[in-house]
C-alpha cells in the first residue's frame, strides 16, 4: 500500500501559509465574536435580561390561541389530495439549453425539479440551473401584465395596436435565440405568412456559430452534431467546458461519468486532456490539463492534427504551436483509441472547428462518437445574421422587431449599438418575463409565461421530442409568446390545440387507440421518440400502416478544407501580453436567471464565490504587480480592452494560465430584479469578434492596470477547513488501481494498550460507546469522489428541498452560509509541506478534487453526546437526528462536529426585512410558495444540518406500510442522489442486501448491527481515525495518468 | 315476466362465496351506506330481499348505473319508487361483478336478519375491563378510611376514660400534671403554632407553583374548543345517526397526511336532493355556485413543527377514528376531545402495540422483536418516540 503523500489546499492562504490565516485556522469564524461590554449601548447581559422579560411577556400575551382557518377546495380536482405530492413530466428549455424534467408540486404548486429517468438524453440528471429555475417562477421582478410605453394596457388593446402596428412598419425581424421547439417554429412560420417580411434572427449568448459553419463547410450540415462521451476512451478538449457550460452540459456529464466508473468488473476508464486558460470545471475534472493562452488554442489544436496526420500518413499543416504540453501524449493515446475517441473545441472560431473536425475524421470517430446525421438541435445562433440585423436597425431600414424571449441588449456584445438602434424602430415588442434592459426600450411588452406554466414541444436532438405542460395556472396576467404571436398573426390563437395539431404528425395508429391516447402516454413520459429524419415525417402518418421507415447508418464524409483553416489559424493567432479569456460561470451561465438567490450564492464550484464575478488572474501575474489576497480580499483592477475599461475586483486562481486573466459573463444586470442588479460587472461588451464570428477570446489590445481599491469577493472556500488532517482526500493513480483496488487508502491506526506489540490497532475497533441496532433500515449514502463533477447541481437541489435560507453576500464574508451540501474544492500538488519553491510551482497548475460534504450521520456521533438539551439525537435507522425546537443554541455540537456541517442560524431569515433582497423564498408570500411544506423553516437561533431527507424517507416509508411491503430499493432518493447528473451519490438501505448501495460498497453482512464490513476497497470514511464511523463513505479518487 | 326468467339464467346467481360476500361489504360500505341500510329505511329504500322484489337482477344493474335513464324509460317500477322517496339517486359506474358482489352481501344480510341487540364492542369490554383494578383500589381506600376512622373513635374513648379516671384521683397529682389535665381546646393556639402556620405556608406555595405550571403547560392547549362554525354541520347526524363513512367525506384519511376537510362538492353529491331548501345547505350552494370556498374554523391545530399523518395512524395503524378526535358520531358541535400535546402522543405511542398483521412491512421487525423475546411490540419499541419521526 503507498500512501498518499500530497499536499492538499483549499486556498492560497493555505498554501502560503499565511499567519493570519494560521491564527483562526482552528475556528469556525476568523475573527473573535463580540463579548461583554464591547458591544455597543447596552451589554450582553442586560440584553439577557430584557430578552427573558420579553420572552415571559410574549407567553403571556400569547395564551390566547388565535384562530386558525381552514380552507377547502369548494370542487377539488380528482387526481389532487392536499398533502401528496404530484409529478408531472415536462421540459426545461432556457434558449438551447435543454433538460428533461419532473416537476413535483404540491396542492398545485411546484416546488421542486426533478430528472426525468425516462429521459435518453439527461436521464434523470439535472444541473444547478435547472433546479434553481423552479425559484424564478416565484420571482417578484416577473412582469405582471403587458406594457405600452412602460403603461399598463390590456391583452385587447395591445394585439389591435401591435397587429396595425405591424402591418405598416415595413420590414419585421423576430431576434430570438435557439428555438428548440418545432412548434413554435411553425408558429412563427404562420406569422411569416400573414408578414411577408418577417425574418427571423437567431442568436446564442453562449455562441458556438463557429461549430455551425464548421460543420458546414466539412459536412454540409450547420448544426451541432450529437456528441457520445460514453463511447470515448480518451477525450481531448481544447476550452471546452463540456462538464460545466459548453452545449449541454448534463447530457455529456451523464456520459462522461460512465467512463469514470470503476470496480470489480471495470478496471478501465477514460483518459481526459484539457487545454484551456481558466480552470474550468472540466478543466479541473481532467487527468492532463495543460494551461494555454487563447492565441495557442488554434496552433495547439493544429499541432495535434499534424502528430495525428503523421501517424495516418496525411500532409501536415503549417501553423501549429511549438511546446505546448502534453500535444504528444494525447496524440499517442488519441490513435490508439480510433473510433473510441473524441476531440472537442470550445473555440468559436470555424478554422479552428474545421481543424477539430479533421483531427475526429483521421481518428474514424464519426459514427462511432460523433453522430452528424441524428444531430443535436442545441445552438442554432447565427452570429453574422444577428450583426448584420444591428446593423439595418442603426441604418433605420428596420421597422418591426419583435424580441422572442430574448435580450439582446444586455447579453449580445453589441448590445449598446442595439439599444441605441431601437430608437429607430418604428414598433418593437419584447415578450419578456421581465423588464430587462432590452424590454426597457421596447414600444410593447406582452410579458411571456414561465415554462412551468406553458405548454410546449423541444426538439433537442433529431428524433427526440419533448413535451412542456404546465404545472401551475398563471400566476399574474400574462400570455404565452406563441399564442401572442398568432393573434398577431390573426391566427385562431390557443396553442395548446395549435400543439396536439401539429403533434398529429408524430400519432402512428398501429401503435395506440387513439390520438389522445398517444397524446397522454407522450405527456406521461414526458418524451417521444420517433424514427428518422424529420423530413420523412409528413410521410410516417400516411405510410406507417404500411412500414416502417428504415434509416441507414450512413456517414457524412469530410470534406473540410484543411490547410485553408491552418493558415487562418497562422494568420489570426496573435498573441499579446495579456489576454482575456471570457467565461461562463456554471451557476449563473449567461444571466438570464440573475435575480435568483440561490443560484447567486451557489458558491462557484472552483473559485467558491458568490455573488460576484471578478478577474481571475495567475499567481505569476500577482507575484509580478504585487498583489496578495486573503479570503478573497484583494485590489481591484482596470481592465481596458481596446477603448473600453472596467473596474473588476481581482481572484487569484491556481491554475490560470500565465498571461492570460479571465472574467465571467453574464454579472452586472442593470435592470433584472432586485437580487441581480448592482451585482458584478457586465462583460459582454468586451467580447471581440474574429471572421464575424463572437469571440469570446480577446487576444490583444488587453491592459490591466492594479488600483489601490480593495475588495472582498464572498468566498466560501477557506471556511471549515481541516487543518493539517491527513487522509480527507484519498486517491490513487489508475495504474495502481488495476494491482491493487485499495491503493491510495490510507488505514490509520490509534494507539492502544488492546495490541501489546504495536500498541495500535484499527479505530473502527475500539468505542467508549455501546452502539446501535438498527433492526428496520440502515440508511447510507456512498459517494464517489471518481465519477463526482463538483457541478453543485447537488448544492441546489438539497437547497430547494430542505427549505435553506438564503443569507446574502456579507454574511457569507462572514462565513455564515446556510448550506447543507458543501463541494469541498481541494488543490493537490506533489510536492512536500515543506518545499515551498515546489509548492508554488504547484499551484501553476494543481491538480483538483471535488468532495460533497455534508452530515455523516456518524454512528458514534460527537454532536450526539455534547448537546446539553439533546437536541440531537440517534435514530434506530442510522440517522443523526435535529429537533429545532429543541435546540438552545449554544452550538456546542458544531464545535465537536469533526466535518463542520452543522450550521446556526445566526438571524431569522424568513420575514425579515434584512433579507428581502436575498432571501426572496421566505420573505414573500410569492416566494414563499416555492418552500416545501414537508420541512420545518428554522427561526434564529437555532442549528440545523442535512437531515439525510428525512421527509422523504418518511413518505417512502408510509407508502410502503400503505401497501403492505417492504421499501423498495430506488423508493426512497435523497435530494442530492437523485439530481445528480454524475450519479457520483448512491442513497440506500444498508440493511437490504439487494440495494444497489449495499451492492456498490460490497456490504458483506446485512444484520442489524450497526458496524458493517464494507467489502469494497475503495471505500472509505473521512477522518476515520476519530472513530466516529459515519454513514456516508466516500470512494476513492483514481487519476488516469502514467506513473510519475 | 318470460324476459325476468330469462335474464335469471346463468350470471345473475347470487353468489354465496364468503370472499364475493366480504368484497360486496367493502363496496356496500363505500358507495351505498351513505343511503341505504339492509333491513330499515334510510334516504333510500331498506335493500333487504331488493333482489326477488325488483322486477330483476339486470333491472338493478341498469338501475345502478343510471337511473334517470331507467326512470325516463317510463319504467313502472323505478317510477313508484322516485315517487315513494322524491329523491335521484346517484349513478354509480359499477361493474357487473361489483354489482353481483354487492348483492351477495345484501342476501347474506338478509338471510341473518336484523341484529338483535347491539353488541358491546370490543372498546367498550376493555374498558370494563379497565375499571376493575381501579374498582379494587377504590373498596381499599374506602376499606383503610373506615379503618382509621373507627380507630380515631377508639382512640377518642380510650382517652376520655383515661382522663376520668384521673380526674378521680386527682389528689396524687402533682401541679403540672393537674394543669395538663385541665387544659381546655385553644384554637387560636393551635392556628398560630408554628408548624401549623409551616404547614399552611407549604400548602398554599405548593398549590401555587403547582398552578402556575398547570397553566404554563396549558398555553396552546386547546382542549373543548369548541368553536362555532360557518354551517352547522352535526357529526351526531351524519356519522351517528346516518352512519356515513367517515372516509367517505374525508377522502385524504387513508392516503395523505392530510384527512381533509370536505370540499363543497362532496357535500352537494348527496345534498343537491337530499333538503336542499335548508338553510344551512343554501350556505353550501351558495359557496359552489360563487366559487368562494368554506372557511371552517380549525379544532385540531397541530404546531407547523410536528408532522402528523393521518394515512400512518388511520390506513396503517388501524386506529378508530375516536381515539383521538372522541366519540365524535355523538358531536353536535365538534370540539377537541383531547390535549393534542406531545406528552400524549408519546404516552399512546409508549402503550399501543404495532397493527403488523397482515402487513409484510412489519414482519422483519416482529420477528427481531420476538428474538429478543418480547411478547409485545408497541410503537415505541419500533422508534416510534424518535424525534424525527415527526419532526423534520
Amino acid at each position: 500500500m503507498k500512501e498518499n503523500k500530497k499536499t492538499y489546499w483549499k486556498g492560497i492562504e493555505q498554501l502560503t501559509n499565511d499567519p493570519e490565516f494560521v491564527k483562526y485556522a482552528d475556528k469556525e469564524f476568523a475573527h473573535e465574536l463580540p463579548l461583554n461590554g464591547e458591544m455597543r449601548g447596552n451589554g450582553r447581559r442586560d440584553f439577557l435580561k430584557m430578552m427573558g422579560f420579553s420572552v415571559a411577556a410574549a407567553s403571556l400575551a400569547a395564551c390566547e390561541a388565535p384562530i386558525r382557518k381552514a380552507i377547502p377546495y369548494v370542487n377539488k380536482p380528482v387526481d389532487l389530495d392536499p398533502g401528496v405530492p404530484n409529478f408531472y413530466a415536462s421540459t426545461y428549455v432556457q434558449g438551447g439549453n435543454y433538460c428533461s424534467i419532473l416537476v413535483k408540486t404540491r396542492e398545485g404548486r411546484p416546488i421542486k425539479i426533478e430528472g426525468n429517468p425516462s429521459s435518453d438524453i439527461s436521464r434523470g440528471g439535472t444541473n444547478a440551473q435547472v433546479e434553481a429555475s423552479v425559484l424564478s417562477l416565484y420571482d417578484d421582478a416577473r412582469r405582471k401584465s403587458p406594457l405600452k410605453g412602460g403603461t399598463a394596457i390590456s391583452w385587447t388593446d395591445l394585439d389591435n395596436e401591435v397587429k396595425s402596428a405591424l402591418k405598416s412598419a415595413g420590414q419585421i425581424r423576430i431576434v430570438t435565440n435557439t428555438i428548440l421547439s418545432p412548434s413554435t417554429k411553425a408558429v412563427i412560420a404562420d406569422f411569416q405568412a400573414a408578414f411577408p417580411s418577417a425574418k427571423v434572427v437567431t442568436y446564442d449568448t453562449q455562441s458556438v456559430c463557429g461549430l455551425l459553419d464548421a460543420n458546414k463547410e466539412s459536412f454540409g450540415k450547420s448544426v451541432v452534431p450529437a456528441y457520445d462521451f460514453s463511447k470515448a476512451d480518451v477525450i481531448v478538449s481544447f476550452d471546452a467546458d463540456f462538464l460545466g457550460t459548453w452545449i449541454s452540459p448534463i447530457e455529456y456529464t451523464k456520459q462522461y461519468s460512465k467512463t469514470r466508473k470503476l470496480g470489480a468488473d471495470k478496471k478501465s476508464m477514460s483518459r481526459h486532456y484539457q487545454f484551456e486558460s481558466n480552470l474550468s470545471l472540466t478543466g479541473a475534472n481532467a487527468d492532463y490539463r495543460a494551461p494555454i493562452k487563447p492565441s495557442q488554442q488554434g496552433p495547439a489544436v493544429v499541432a495535434l492534427y499534424n502528430a495525428i496526420a503523421k501517424k495516418a500518413g496525411a500532409g501536415n499543416v503549417s501553423g501549429a504551436a511549438e511546446g505546448v504540453e502534453n500535444i504528444d501524449r494525447a496524440a499517442n493515446d488519441l490513435w490508439a483509441a480510433r473510433g473510441k475517441s473524441l476531440v472537442v473545441s470550445g473555440s468559436n472560431d470555424p478554422a479552428v472547428q474545421v481543424m477539430v473536425n479533421a483531427i475526429n475524421d483521421l481518428l474514424g470517430n464519426y459514427g462511432k462518437t460523433i453522430d452528424i446525421e441524428k444531430h443535436a438541435n442545441y445552438r442554432q445562433g447565427n452570429d453574422e445574421d444577428m450583426a448584420a440585423f444591428i446593423k439595418e436597425a442603426g441604418a433605420g431600414s428596420i421597422g418591426g422587431v419583435i424580441f422572442y424571449n430574448c435580450n439582446p441588449v444586455y447579453n449580445h456584445p453589441a448590445g449598446a449599438q442595439l439599444a441605441e438602434a431601437l430608437s429607430k424602430v418604428k414598433v418593437s415588442v419584447s415578450t419578456s418575463d421581465r423588464i430587462d434592459e432590452t424590454s426597457e426600450l421596447v414600444t410593447f411588452v406582452a410579458p411571456d409565461n414561465h415554462y412551468l406554466e406553458s405548454w410546449n414541444d423541444a426538439e433537442p436532438k433529431v428524433g427526440v421530442l419533448s413535451l412542456t405542460q404546465p404545472t401551475i395556472t398563471n400566476l399574474f396576467d400574462t400570455r404565452q409568446a406563441q399564442t401572442s404571436l398568432l393573434s398577431w398573426a390573426g391566427k385562431q390563437a390557443d396553442y395548446y390545440s395549435y400543439l396536439q395539431g401539429s403533434w398529429n404528425k408524430y400519432f402512428d395508429a398501429s401503435k395506440y387507440l387513439d390520438f389522445q391516447t398517444f397524446w397522454d402516454s407522450c405527456l406521461h413520459e414526458g418524451i417521444f421518440t420517433y424514427e428518422g429524419p424529420a423530413s420523412t415525417l409528413d410521410a410516417i402518418s400516411d405510410s406507417l400502416a404500411v412500414q416502417p421507415v428504415v434509416v441507414e447508418a450512413t456517414v457524412a464524409s469530410f470534406a473540410g478544407n484543411v490547410s485553408n483553416a491552418g493558415a487562418a489559424i497562422a494568420k489570426g493567432y496573435k498573441g499579446g501580453d495579456v489576454e482575456l479569456a471570457l467565461y461562463f460561470k456554471l451557476g449563473i451561465g449567461d444571466g438570464t436567471q440573475a435575480n435568483n438567490p440561490w443560484l447567486q450564492e451557489m458558491p462557484d464550484p472552483v473559485t467558491k464565490a458568490t455573488w460576484d464575478n471578478y478577474l481571475t488572474v495567475s499567481q505569476a501575474f500577482a507575484n509580478e504587480t504585487g498583489i496578495t489576497m486573503f479570503e478573497g480580499k484583494c485590489n481591484k483592477v482596470r481592465l481596458t480592452v481596446g477603448e473600453k475599461s472596467i473596474d473588476v475586483p481581482v481572484l487569484i486562481q491556481p491554475g490560470q494560465a500565465p498571461g492570460t486573466v479571465g472574467l465571467a459573463l453574464g454579472y452586472g444586470r442593470k435592470k433584472a430584479g432586485v437580487v441581480a442588479e448592482g451585482l458584478g460587472v457586465d462583460a459582454f461588451a468586451l467580447s471581440g469578434s474574429s471572421n464575424g464570428m463572437v469571440s469570446y477570446d480577446v487576444m490583444s489590445g488587453v491592459s490591466i492596470e492594479v488600483l489601490s481599491d480593495k475588495y472582498q469577493i464572498a468566498q466560501t472556500q477557506t471556511h471549515e477547513t481541516y487543518m493539517d488532517r491527513d487522509f480527507v482526500v484519498q486517491e490513487t493513480i489508475l495504474s495502481e488501481y488495476v494491482n491493487d483496488p485499495s491503493s491510495g487508502r490510507s488505514h490509520p491506526k490509534i494507539a492502544t494498550w488492546l495490541d501489546e506489540e504495536n500498541h495500535a490497532v484499527a479505530p473502527n475497533t475500539v468505542s467508549l460507546w455501546k452502539g446501535h441496532e438498527y433492526p428496520d433500515h440502515h440508511w447510507g449514502l456512498a459517494i464517489d469522489l471518481n465519477s463526482c463533477t463538483g457541478c453543485s447541481s447537488c448544492t441546489i437541489a438539497c437547497q430547494a428541498e430542505n427549505n435553506v435560507p438564503v443569507v446574502g453576500r456579507d454574511e457569507v464574508i462572514n462565513r455564515r452560509e446556510m448550506h447543507w451540501m458543501r463541494i469541498d474544492r481541494y488543490y493537490s500538488s506533489d510536492a512536500a509541506p515543506d518545499d515551498r519553491k515546489g509548492l508554488e510551482k504547484a499551484a501553476a497548475n494543481p491538480e483538483v478534487t471535488f468532495q460533497p460534504m455534508m452530515c455523516q450521520h456518524c454512528n458514534n456521533a460527537s454532536c450526539e453526546t455534547v448537546c446539553p438539551v439533546a437536541a440531537t439525537t440517534h435514530s434506530t435507522e442510522g440517522l443523526n437526528q435535529m429537533v429545532y425546537n429543541r435546540c438552545i443554541g449554544t452550538r456546542y455540537c458544531a464545535n465537536n462536529c469533526a466535518y463542520k456541517v452543522r450550521r446556526f442560524n445566526w438571524f431569522k431569515y424568513h420575514d425579515n426585512k434584512q433579507f428581502a433582497d436575498e432571501n426572496t423564498p421566505m420573505n414573500s408570500d410569492l416566494g414563499k410558495m416555492v418552500l416545501n411544506p414537508d420541512v420545518t423553516v428554522r427561526s434564529r437561533g437555532v442549528m440545523e444540518k442535512c437531515s439525510m431527507c428525512v421527509q422523504r424517507i418518511q413518505y417512502g416509508k408510509l407508502e410502503a406500510k400503505k401497501e403492505g411491503r417492504r421499501t423498495n430499493d430506488g423508493d426512497i432518493n435523497v435530494a442530492c442522489a437523485s439530481t445528480c447528473p454524475a450519479d457520483a451519490l448512491v442513497f440506500g438501505d444498508l440493511n437490504d442486501p439487494k440495494s444497489k448501495l449495499s451492492k456498490l460498497l460490497k456490504i458483506k453482512d446485512n444484520t442489524v448491527s450497526m458496524d458493517k464490513e464494507v467489502g469494497e476497497e475503495r471505500a472509505y470514511a473521512v477522518l476515520e481515525a476519530v472513530g466516529v464511523k459515519p454513514n456516508v463513505l466516500y470512494l476513492t479518487k483514481v487519476r488516469n495518468i502514467d506513473q510519475a | 315476466m318470460m324476459s325476468a326468467s330469462v335474464a335469471l339464467a346463468q350470471g345473475d346467481v347470487i353468489s354465496e362465496d364468503a370472499t364475493v360476500i366480504d368484497a360486496g361489504k367493502q363496496l356496500f360500505d363505500a358507495n351505498c351506506k351513505t343511503c341505504h341500510r339492509i333491513h330499515e329505511k334510510n334516504v333510500g329504500p331498506a335493500l333487504q330481499d331488493v333482489y326477488n322484489r325488483a322486477p330483476s337482477v339486470e333491472w338493478i344493474r341498469e338501475f345502478v348505473r343510471n337511473p334517470t335513464r331507467v326512470i325516463q324509460s317510463g319504467d313502472q317500477y323505478a317510477n313508484d319508487l322516485f315517487n315513494e322517496y322524491n329523491i335521484m339517486m346517484t349513478a354509480f359506474p359499477l361493474e357487473d361483478e361489483q354489482i353481483m358482489s354487492i348483492l351477495a352481501y345484501v342476501q347474506d344480510e338478509t338471510k341473518k336478519g336484523p341484529a338483535e341487540v347491539a353488541v358491546a364492542d370490543t372498546g367498550t369490554e376493555a374498558a370494563t375491563q379497565d375499571a376493575g383494578p381501579s374498582g379494587f383500589m377504590n373498596a381499599i381506600m374506602v376499606g383503610i378510611v373506615i379503618l382509621l376512622l373507627l380507630v380515631l373513635g377508639i382512640l377518642f374513648l380510650i382517652m376520655r376514660v383515661l382522663k376520668r379516671y384521673l380526674q378521680q384521683q386527682s389528689e396524687d397529682l402533682g401541679e403540672e400534671d393537674k394543669e395538663l389535665l385541665g387544659q381546655t381546646f385553644s384554637l387560636s393556639g393551635t392556628l398560630t403554632s408554628k408548624p401549623v402556620v409551616f404547614l399552611t405556608i407549604f400548602i398554599i406555595t405548593a398549590l401555587v407553583v403547582k398552578g402556575v405550571i398547570t397553566g404554563l403547560f396549558s398555553i396552546g392547549v386547546q382542549m373543548n374548543y369548541a368553536p362555532t362554525q360557518p354551517i352547522a354541520y352535526s357529526h351526531k347526524l351524519h356519522a351517528g345517526q346516518y352512519q356515513i363513512d367517515c372516509n367517505y367525506c374525508h377522502t385524504g384519511v387513508r392516503k395523505s397526511r392530510n384527512a381533509n376537510i370536505p370540499s363543497a362538492n362532496i357535500c352537494m353529491n348527496c345534498h343537491s336532493s337530499i333538503l336542499p331548501d335548508s338553510p344551512e345547505i343554501k350556505k353550501i350552494k351558495a359557496a359552489v355556485d360563487n366559487d368562494t370556498p368554506i372557511e371552517w374554523i380549525r379544532i385540531h391545530n397541530m404546531p407547523d413543527l410536528a408532522y402528523f399523518s393521518h394515512a400512518q395512524h388511520v390506513e396503517v395503524g388501524g386506529v378508530e377514528c375516536q381515539t383521538c378526535h372522541g366519540q365524535i358520531q355523538e358531536m353536535d358541535v365538534v370540539k377537541q376531545e383531547n390535549l393534542l400535546t406531545m406528552g400524549w402522543c408519546v404516552d399512546c405511542h409508549r402503550k399501543t402495540e404495532v397493527n403488523g398483521k397482515d402487513n409484510a412491512y412489519y414482519d422483519q421487525l416482529i420477528e427481531y422483536h420476538k428474538g429478543n423475546g418480547n411478547e409485545k411490540m408497541t410503537v415505541e419499541d419500533i422508534g416510534g418516540l424518535e424525534c424525527a419521526k415527526c419532526h423534520y
